[in-house]
């Protein structure tokens, strides 16, 4: 592969994901304040609801039920506005790539040896025998269902509830105030960063005419990283000194503007009903 | 590397939790003893910096790219503790927002990549630095090896968590409940691609964006580096080399348990296959690399537990020659430094 080919594909390659993953925040935000089922709801009782059928899904044996718990999520979605075609695209789409790559040759009889659904390759001399087996394609299925699900409820929280609001939600959690304060923190610099880094990459492939050698693209690539830490813990004293004057004192004050009613507590009730159901039917 | 929802049994997944919180707890401590508040938002920007830099694509040799994990880097500048802080913030936005890595297995994936991995290279980084001078390129061979074994360390966990899974649950029926593939299968899959590619990924960026410090921003690497308290502190604690050394018994102790399945298979259906099994976090480049699985089952042993314990000591066998070839190599490159050119 000639060098002018990577060097465009890697900067192609960075620019697509860092804008993708911008637009997908986007949307995700954008759809968390539209009012639907799941975003009328409080934080906590989405979140503990969430945990709960997680938990559901990977503790259940039996496909039957995991399916059943997937489905579930199809109305709630429905209800909350999530367009149907990007929620199933979200999840069967993007997984083949890899959980289906992990999941397909545990089909075969080489990795899950039993009673043979359809024989491929059988071969006497020398011996090659080659099947789809039973257990080789319930041990994928397994594998295929409890993560589409398990993304699909993430996908399902994320979409629906801002994250500034979720992380208020994790102190129900007991996740401590310093580390949910760095989360929500984080979370913002992550936006400036990337904007930072498309400006990075969107001027050097607006400079470069020609060819540029691999190890001049690893230079060059090695100062962006090197600019951007060193950008960081200078961004990060003005940010403490900025803090300091609003003061920020050590203890993070929060607006608690989310407020528990009757509704949310039968939702949290619905769902971990739902979730204990499936464990105690999904038993092996 | 990131471990998806569905890969881990609850119990797994709940045991890498309880792992990771004393961590937690402890960085957390760590860093208000260190700096106060001051830490909030340097924390917050370097766990951002994290996530941005897994975005980076690394343009490779042969044309192929690869992204870092920045683990390393950031245990480099930050110190172990504060690293622990942000790469976890980083994974559990990516957990929640983007889908990498699963919610369940968040503890698991914390444990790898943002406890094992600063540890293992900031750790490594100090007792190889020694107490060369900060601009020293002894001090950006350190950084690639530490980026290099790091991430290797990290991957070799996460092969053995996904490896014990069909191990340990398994439904009344024998299915594999959860990851369906043995360690047998999982550390040479994750360990090829990380001796390789990745591990490669992480050295480059982590020497050079090291090499780059040293001229634009020294003074940011000299906090943690170990040269001021060279007399006491440049060596690797003992614990971190008896985690090591536990790690590699235990990775084969679990094929000892009763009632594995595999081994069953024949060289020939291997080679057959060609093995195009790619497991997590394991990306496309796995295809341009040909099964180490027929060289792992050794037919002449006629014992599948022999072969695989070989299989796993291989991993870090072919680790540590080429920590000792790099080591080498940078000896001969200091002497050659130090001898003036004429």
């Amino acid at each position: 592969m000639s060098s002018a080919k990577t060097s465009r594909s890697f900067i192609e390659k960075t620019l697509a994901d860092i804008t993708g993953a911008l637009e997908q925040t986007l949307f995700a935000e954008e759809l968390a304040r539209q009012d639907g089922l799941l975003q009328s709801l409080d934080p906590r009782a989405k979140l503990l609801g969430a945990l709960a059928v997680l938990v559901a899904i990977s503790a259940s044996q039996n496909l039957v039920v995991i399916a059943a718990l997937y489905a579930l999520t199809l109305p709630l979605a429905y209800a909350s506005r999530v367009p149907m075609g990007f929620y199933f695209k979200r999840v069967w789409v993007f997984m083949p790539f890899f959980t289906g790559i992990v999941a397909l040759p545990a089909l075969f009889n080489v990795f899950t040896p039993g009673a043979p659904l359809v024989t491929l390759i059988d071969l006497a001399s020398p011996r090659v025998y080659l099947a789809i087996t039973q257990p080789g394609v319930i041990t994928a299925a397994f594998l295929l269902l409890r993560v589409g699900a398990s993304v699909s409820i993430a996908v399902l929280l994320i979409l629906t509830t801002r994250w500034a609001i979720l992380l208020k939600a994790l102190r129900v959690l007991r996740v401590p105030q310093a580390f949910v304060l760095i989360l929500g923190m984080t979370y913002r610099y992550i936006y400036v960063l990337l904007h930072a880094v498309n400006n990075m990459f969107l001027a050097r492939k607006s400079r470069v005419v020609g060819r540029v050698s691999s190890a001049d693209d690893r230079r060059w690539l090695a100062a962006s990283m090197g600019a951007l830490f060193a950008k960081s813990y200078a961004l990060s004293d003005d940010v403490y000194l900025a803090m300091q004057s609003r003061g920020f004192r050590g203890e993070a004050m929060v607006i608690d503007e989310i407020a528990w009613r009757a509704r949310d507590g039968v939702w949290l009730v619905v769902f971990v009903a739902v979730a204990l159901g499936a464990m105690i039917f999904g038993r092996g | 590397m990131h471990i998806p929802d569905g890969y881990l049994s609850p119990a797994a997944a709940a045991v890498m939790y309880a792992a990771s919180v004393p961590f937690w707890y402890r960085a957390s401590q760590k860093i208000k003893m260190l700096i106060a508040g001051r830490t909030v938002p340097l924390i917050a920007l370097f766990a951002a910096l994290s996530f941005v830099i897994m975005m980076f694509n690394v343009p490779l040799p042969g044309g192929t790219t690869g992204h870092a994990v920045g683990a390393a880097l950031a245990a480099i500048v930050l110190g172990p503790w504060a690293a622990v802080l942000a790469v976890s913030v980083a994974l559990i936005i990516q957990a929640f927002f983007f889908g990498d890595g699963g919610i369940l297995a968040i503890g698991a994936n914390v444990f790898n990549m943002a406890i094992a991995m600063p540890f293992v290279a900031f750790y490594l980084y100090r007792w190889i630095g020694g107490n060369a001078a900060i601009t020293s390129s002894r001090r950006v061979v350190a950084a690639a090896i530490a980026g290099f074994i790091a991430i290797n360390v990290a991957a070799l966990l996460t092969a053995f968590e996904l490896g014990i899974q069909p191990l340990f649950f398994r439904d009344a029926a024998g299915q594999a409940m959860y990851f369906p593939y043995g360690l047998d299968v999982a550390i040479p899959a994750m360990m090829l691609g990380h001796l390789t590619i990745a591990g490669a990924v992480e050295a480059f960026v982590t020497g050079l964006v090291i090499a780059w410090m040293q001229k634009t921003n020294p003074e940011l690497l000299e906090k943690f580096s170990g040269a001021a308290a060279s007399a006491t502190t440049t060596r690797v604690p003992r614990w971190a080399w008896g985690g090591l050394v536990a790690l590699v018994v235990l990775t084969p102790i679990g094929l000892l348990a009763p009632g594995t399945a595999w081994g069953e298979w024949g060289r020939d259906e291997l080679e057959q296959l060609g093995l195009g099994y790619i497991p997590v976090g394991f990306d496309q480049w796995s295809n341009f690399w040909i099964s180490p699985l027929p060289n792992y089952d050794i037919p002449a042993l006629d014992n599948p537990t022999v072969a695989y314990i070989i299989s796993a000591v291989v991993g870090v066998a072919l680790v540590l020659a080429i920590v000792f070839a790099v080591m080498w190599i940078a000896q001969r490159v200091m002497a050659r430094e130090a001898t003036p050119t004429p």
